[in-house]
Parts: structure tokens; sequence; C-alpha cells
């Protein structure tokens, strides 16, 4: 039995004249101190790029991508298609793993310094994978052709139009024609299933085989300085005197943790289910509150707190200098040292960079920034703040609530951030500082003063004035000590 | 042993001209492709009359919701060709129609009739009754569609997704 596979083997061999090439391959030598548990991103992040393609096929053959069935073709998914509901799963949280992987192999990859001479073209060829891998993500949310897809398409557009001269062509061209339709979700459909996944394959391919060919990063000693011209030769030596072929000396790491990310995935959907879609991409449903993916949320954050006035500007200029720094990186720091304990600058990048993108996506997870557009009618009147109140204080409570004023404003904790919460307004301002907020508006307060009566007015600030924790005093006019502060 | 010059032989004719005729026949092949993908970018404007509805439906002193189709729809455009917009009429013939998009972003702005505010879900712009920026980060009032008024009904001149590229729809 075993001699006759043998002989077929043999006889596969003698006509495709593959075997030298993958035994060379199992069998490179690579530096002892590599075959390390940190070396297991990259491959992971492949076998869950695979996944995907293979998820993605599947999903392929039921979804359908025009705009007035995208919509049906998912919900029969979710609910109707043997194990659609699964493959969906498995399709969005592999995006959510892939991403994830990336980035860590990319930090690691930053760290370990294994972007310097000579393998710069292989760090350049990781962040077209980056680029196109962030790209998948994104035609990907489109093609789930939902509310956020629909709006989030709006943002895309929106930010495209801001280009100067030709913004509004660039608009047309990325939405397919004049509005978000169904050209629109056509051509993402092109992007995420032909052309970028040929673009991932392509450099995948070239990602390996300069990976390869270069020869695996050693681990970076402290002290061990990258050179130009002894880079290689200290390098070969270093492989010789202490390496290892990859199989199996590295892959078993490769294998067991991709194993692990494998089945933590088959957990992982099986247990959160498939991602959306959320309602219908109907834009005459105008009561909805759109969130890019998790993945996005720093950049909508962003956009939310950048000043005004820098807005267009960052968000044209931003992308193409970060990117162009990314692709310089190797270019700039090609040589020297490569332990990050010797670089000291790399390591307080990565710290900022993940400690910005991190508090961007916590924030964009409650956006403090935008109304909350139920909560005048939904959050109810904490009971302490009406118990006691005269008829025009309680009257203000009841306007605090009906012109949405709770919208930015919270009480007891439930309402809007945009605004401070009221609950101890009377602490920091006077009556006649209030009145003026309220009519004037200012500091990102929309002016009141032509939608509310002089009674209204009166009758609001009566109940703010109310608004101080016990023991904790209203504030005071200082020009005006002898007036009472509920007065003042 | 000399050098011999370059001569052209038969050889070297075929494949210089093999590489010629690819050339062109690239950039031949190159024109309806590129032609085809730059198709929707190819006409400058996209507008047209569309009825909102008689005048009956838009109470003076208020600020209505409307819908309308797409003029330039396709078959399988599905609930996308339907787009929504905010009409307020002041008195009479004077209106103000307002597009849905925010002006930041494009996210659709929603009226609040008690605060007269028009308020964003997104990244917290508001705009006042009449369009002007209230606060957050909009760099521009609400964009406006023209509108007529024909026979007791409203008209307005639209068709595409406003953005900063192109206020002026």
């Amino acid at each position: 039995m075993i001699e006759a596979l043998k002989s077929v083997g043999r006889w596969l061999d003698a006509r495709l004249q593959v075997g030298s090439t993958i035994a060379e391959v199992a069998e490179h030598p690579v530096p002892r101190s590599s075959a390390s548990w940190w070396y297991v991103f990259g491959s992971a992040t492949l076998v869950v790029f695979i996944l995907q393609v293979v998820t993605g096929i599947c999903l392929a053959t039921v979804y359908t991508p025009a705009a007035d069935r995208a919509w049906d073709s998912l919900i029969y998914l979710n609910y109707q298609q043997p194990l659609g509901w699964y493959l969906r799963a498995l399709h969005g949280w592999g995006s959510n793993f892939m991403v994830a992987l990336m980035f860590i192999h990319m930090i690691q990859v930053f760290l370990f310094g294994a972007y310097k001479f000579p393998r710069e073209l292989t760090w350049v060829a990781g962040c077209v994978l980056l680029l196109c891998t962030l790209g998948m993500a994104f035609t990907g949310q489109v093609l789930r052709f939902d509310q956020n897809a629909y709006w989030g398409l709006g943002i895309g557009a929106s930010i495209a139009g801001r280009t100067p001269i030709i913004g509004f062509k660039v608009v047309d061209l990325i939405l397919g024609g004049p509005i978000i339709a169904g050209e629109t979700l056509s051509r993402f459909f092109a992007l995420h299933v032909f052309v970028i996944p040929a673009l991932l394959i392509g450099f995948v391919g070239l990602h390996l085989f300069l990976v390869l060919r270069l020869g695996i990063n050693e681990w970076p000693m402290p002290g061990r300085i990258v050179r130009r011209d002894t880079y290689l030769q200290q390098y070969q030596e270093l492989v010789h005197a202490d390496g290892e072929p990859f199989m199996p000396f590295a892959a078993q790491k490769d294998l067991v943790f991709a194993g692990l990310i494998i089945i933590g995935l088959l957990v992982v959907a099986a247990v959160a289910g498939p991602i959306g879609p959320n309602g219908q991409p109907d834009p005459t449903i105008i009561q909805t509150v759109p969130r890019p993916d998790f993945f996005f949320l720093w950049l909508f954050s962003l956009f939310a707190l950048l000043p005004p006035w820098t807005e267009t500007f960052l968000m044209l200029t931003g992308p193409v200098a970060v990117i162009g720094l990314l692709f310089a990186l190797p270019f700039l720091s090609g040589t020297g040292e490569k332990s990050w304990r010797r670089r000291p600058f790399s390591v307080v990048i990565v710290i900022l960079t993940v400690t910005i993108v991190g508090t961007l996506t916590w924030l964009g997870t409650f956006s403090p920034w935008s109304p909350v557009m139920d909560a005048w009618s939904a959050a109810p009147t904490p009971v302490d703040y009406v118990k006691g109140r005269t008829p025009l204080e309680l009257q203000g409570a009841l306007l605090v609530q009906s012109k949405q004023c709770r919208n930015c404003h919270s009480l007891g904790g439930h309402g809007g951030m945009r605004g401070p919460a009221l609950d101890d307004t009377a602490t920091r301002l006077t009556r006649d500082q209030i009145v003026r907020q309220i009519i004037q508006g200012g500091g990102n307060m929309p002016a009141y003063g032509k939608n509310l009566s002089p009674a209204e007015v009166n009758a609001i600030v009566a109940f703010l004035i109310t608004m101080h924790p016990r023991g904790e005093p209203p504030a005071r006019d200082s020009a005006r000590p002898g007036v009472p502060a509920s007065r003042n | 042993m000399t050098p011999t010059p370059e001569k052209t032989t038969r050889r070297n004719f075929l494949f210089g001209l093999g590489i010629a005729i690819n050339a062109i026949a690239v950039a031949l092949f190159a024109i309806p492709i590129v032609g085809y993908i730059l198709s929707p970018a190819r006409r400058f404007t996209w507008l047209d009359w569309i009825p909102l509805g008689p005048l009956t439906d838009y109470p003076e002193h208020q600020t209505r919701l409307a819908e309308y189709v797409n003029p330039f729809k396709k078959a399988w455009d599905g609930e996308t060709a339907k787009i929504p917009c905010w009409v307020r009429r002041m008195t009479g013939d004077e209106f103000q129609v307002f597009a849905i998009n925010c002006t930041h972003l494009g996210c659709p702005v929603r009226w609040f009739a008690e605060s007269e505010l028009f308020m964003c879900p997104c990244h917290g712009g508001v705009f006042y009754s009449d369009g002007r920026h209230a606060s957050g980060p909009p760099p521009r009032p609400l964009y406006q569609y023209k509108y007529k008024v024909e026979a007791g009904n409203l008209w307005i001149y639209a068709g595409e997704l406003p953005t900063l590229g192109k206020p002026e729809v």
C-alpha cells in the first residue's frame, strides 16, 4: 500500500517536477530564535484569509448583489438557508479576526525591525495587503446592504465630495451614478469579490515569496546592527550556525496557533451569530443611528472630534500622509538597530497609536457627541427632581423634556452627553447666566431665543435654579453679594 | 569578438512589430474599459423637476418630511430609489426644501418640531429651522433644493446626492 502510494508520488513528481522545490521550501533553515510564538500571526492571518475565501464563495451562491434584493437575500441567509446564519457569522467574524491578526502581525514586525534591509519590499507588500484587507472590510460592510451600509456610503461619498474641484465627479464615480442605489452596490460587489481578492492573492504570493527568498527575520538582539554590506553574510552564518529547518521546527507553532484560531473562530461565530443586517436600506426610514463596523469606529469618532476647520484638509491629506509614511518606513530607517529595546521612539509610536485608536474606538461605541434622539420622550425625569417643586418649577421640568433639552443634556445619568449634565447646573451658573445661555446659546449650544416664549424661559430657569446637589449651594453673583442665590 | 552592430534581421523585426502591435492593441482595449468605468462621471448634472404633491400636504409654518422617487432610477434600485427631504412652508408659496443629508458627512438629519431644530445622529450636527448651522461640525447650512409651485403642486429640482463638492442641488 505504502509502496503503491510512493510509486504514484514518483510518477507525479517525474512529470510535475515540484518535489525538490517543496522540499527546499520545507527545509529552508530558519534562525532558531525565530521559531518563536511571536512569529505566528502572519501565517494565522493567511489562514483566516483562506477561510474567508471559502465562506465568501459559499455566501456568493445565495447572496444577491442587487439593491432591491440584497437585504432580502441576507435575511434569507440568516433565517431560511440551512446553515446560512453560520456561514454569515463565520465570514463576518472572520473579517474581524483577520483585521485583528493582521494588526498584531504588523506591530510585531514593526517592533522587531523586520522591515529593515533587505526586507523593505516584504514590508511594502505587507502595506498593500493592509490596504486590501481594510478595503475588504469596508466593501464587505457595504455588501451587508442595510441602513448602516447605506449611510456609511453617504459618509464615504461626503468625504470624497470634499475633494477640491473634481469632488462631485469622484462622488458619481464611487456611487456609480448620482445617488446611492443599484449601481453603487454592484460596484462594491465587483470590488469585494473580484478586484481586491485578486490583489490580495497576488500580494500574498509576493509577500511569501520574499519571506522565503530573504529568510525569516532573526530575533532582534540589542546591539546587533543591520548594515547593508554585512547583513546578508551575517544572516547566512546565523542560519547555518544556529538554524533549524522550517519544517517542522518553526512550522509547528504556526500550525498549533492557526488551528486554535480556526477553532476560536468557529466557537465565536457559533456563540455570537451573524453580524446584521440591521434595518432595510430604505433612506426614507430616517429613524436610524448609522454606525460603522468596529474597526472603522475610530475614524467615525475622529470625524466628530476634529476641529471643523481642519476637517476637510485632514480627511483628504491625512490618509495619504499616513499611508505614505507606512510605505516609506523601510526606506527611512532601513538599517541600524532592530531590537525594540534600542528603539524607544518606535515603542512610543506603537503605544501612542494603539492608545489613540483604542480610545477613539471606545468613544465611538457610545459617541457622546451625538444627541440621543429619543431621550426627550423616552427618559423619565428623576422623581427627586420634581419632589416638592413649585408649579412653575414643574412647568420648567416639563419644558426641559418637551423642548428636547435632554437629547443633549442628561438628568440622573440619562440623556445626551453633548452638553453638560443638568443635575448640578445651579452650582455652575447664576440665574442670569442660565437665561443668557438658553436665549443666546453658544459653546456649541443652539440659541433658543426664538423657540421659547419669555414665560417658558422663566419656567425652565426656575427649574434649573433648583438643580444643585444637597449641601452644595447654588452659584452666586459675586457682584451682588447681598442677593440670595435663588434670586440672583 | 567584435560587437556586431544592431541590424534589423527578420527575427528581431518581427519581435519589435509584435511589441508595437500589442502596445497599440492594449491602448485600444483600454479605451472602452476606462470609458465604461468612468461613465457615471461623464454626465455633468443629474437634476430634474420632481412633484412633491399638492400644497395642502404642507401646512404653513410647519416642516414636514416628504419623499420622492429619484428620476434617474434603475429597475433594480428597489427602496434606494426613494429619497426623503424636509419641506418647510413659511407662508403662501414661500418654501424651503432641505436635503435630508447633513452637510457634515451626509447622515439623515431629523426635525424636532418642539425645539425647532434639525439634529444629526452621527456626529452631532444641529441646524435651525431655516437650515442655518446651530452647532456641531457641519461646515455650512443644510442643502436646499430649488422649488417651484405650479397648479397647486410643489415641485423640486433634484436627483443628486448633495455633497460639499456640489452643494447647489
